[in-house]
């Protein structure tokens, strides 16, 4: 009844059957692949996986020199690449909208802490810009504002995962892994109110609040920009705010 | 052959290591699927050994490459993950283990036949498994992958005579199981 033999010839001729050709994805998990698009800043090379984007690199920062970015990846990454003329789909349109949350991304080479900085990273609107210490507070370690800059400075997907929306508190833009130009650049094309909450800032002013809604936002909050100077409140602090009675504004959730 | 990517890959390892992949991935593959008997996983193992493999080479000089055998480097890369993958297994919680095997169609077999035959191999699969560990090894990669004697004794660290004594002992405990699960 049974197929199995018993002789050796039979065996092994049996053995030899038990070959089985690799599966067409096994190269896709091992080579990663990589496209040039434009981005809202000038032209970028991004890499992915079968699991994602997991890498984003102006084409300036490395003199356009795909050579460059292909060694900072080998060495980053440890993965092999290919060229494709196939980008990620959605990725053209996340790129103009300046909203990434709809990508898939490769995130096996970042750590726990650094996931969920940049998990909340990535839920901040285009225009839009958040302190350091709100990344910190949200993901429930408040003291931990220093290590949120310091993962935001490692985000392999910038632009994507738009680390260059978070600011110091102090309404300045602050650090960024490109340089601190490419991070206003990056401000400006997508319409923050940069400036302004700038000068806000130089007066000690963080928050504004509507005195007929009573409620209080981050200076970028697109809420925030629609209070007219006549209702507009000018607040130094939250507790502040709070003691006034205002209530956090439940979209970019001031605190 | 292997010596021409050897060689090609000493020179420019971005180039070749593509046709690295083209050419072992069977291999790597069959053995990481024969040896752990899991359908699931092995395409994952088989890719990690690659990479593995990758990350060393880019750390090698070019005189250290040229002289790379790379099939049984290659393999014997794969047996080492699926070794810790063993023992990091063991320490964990026992999963069911799915029965099943990619049929080989020759085109001359009844789907009856076919059936009969997938069977019979995914038997003769799971037989291979219970194979002690040097045995499994001479018995996959000899009989399964193809390997020439001088290249198992490689992977194995071991001469040839004991590669084969392992292939002999292997053989013979996979006949003294066959008759009693066929009945």
């Amino acid at each position: 009844m049974s197929v199995l033999p018993t002789d050796d010839d039979a065996l092994t001729e049996e053995l030899a059957r038990l070959t089985a050709p690799a599966p067409s994805h096994l190269a896709d998990a091992v080579f990663a692949r990589w496209v040039e698009v434009d981005g809202p800043v000038g032209a970028l090379y991004v890499a992915f996986t079968d699991r994602g984007i997991n890498y984003v690199c102006p084409t300036r920062w490395v003199g356009d020199d795909p050579d460059r970015f292909l060694d900072h990846y080998r060495s980053r990454f440890g993965r092999p690449l290919r060229r494709t003329t196939r980008a990620p789909a959605g990725l053209a349109g996340a790129l103009r909208a300046g909203r990434g949350t709809g990508m898939r991304y490769d995130l096996r080479s970042v750590g726990e802490f650094d996931r969920a900085v940049l998990a909340k990273t990535l839920e901040i609107p285009a225009g839009e810009v958040r302190p350091y210490a709100w990344i910190a507070r949200e993901i429930g370690h408040p003291a931990a504002v220093r290590a949120a800059g310091s993962a935001l400075g490692r985000n392999p997907v910038p632009i994507l995962i738009p680390c260059h929306r978070v600011v110091r508190s102090d309404g300045t833009t602050g650090n960024y892994a490109f340089g601190p130009q490419i991070k206003v650049d990056l401000l400006r094309a997508e319409q923050a109110n940069l400036e302004e909450t700038r000068a806000l800032g130089r007066r000690g002013v963080h928050y504004l609040a509507s005195d007929t809604t009573r409620v209080f936002c981050y200076p970028s909050c697109t809420h925030a920009r629609r209070i007219t100077a006549t209702h507009r409140v000018e607040l130094a602090n939250a507790a502040a705010a709070t003691r006034a009675g205002y209530r956090a504004c439940r979209h970019c959730r001031p605190g | 052959m292997t010596d021409d990517l050897s060689q090609r890959l000493s020179v420019d390892l971005e180039a070749a290591f593509p046709d690295v992949v083209a050419a072992y991935q069977h291999a790597v593959f069959t053995t990481a699927l024969r040896m752990s008997g899991q359908p699931e996983d092995a395409a994952d193992m088989a890719a990690e050994a690659f990479l593995r493999a990758y990350i060393a080479l880019r750390g090698y000089s070019p005189d250290r490459i040229v002289q790379l055998q790379l099939r049984p480097w290659l393999l014997t890369i794969v047996l080492n993950l699926l070794r810790n993958e063993a023992r990091a297994a063991s320490r964990r919680p026992a999963q069911l283990r799915l029965e099943s095997s990619a049929p080989l169609d020759d085109g001359r077999e009844g789907p009856e036949e076919q059936a009969q035959r997938h069977d019979g191999q995914a038997r003769l699969g799971d037989l291979l498994t219970e194979l002690a560990a040097p045995q499994r090894t001479a018995v996959v990669l000899r009989h399964v992958v193809g390997l020439p004697y001088v290249e198992l004794a490689a992977v194995m660290g071991c001469p040839e005579g004991t590669a084969k004594s392992h292939v002999a002992r292997g053989l013979q405990r996979l006949r003294a199981m066959i008759p009693e699960e066929t009945r």
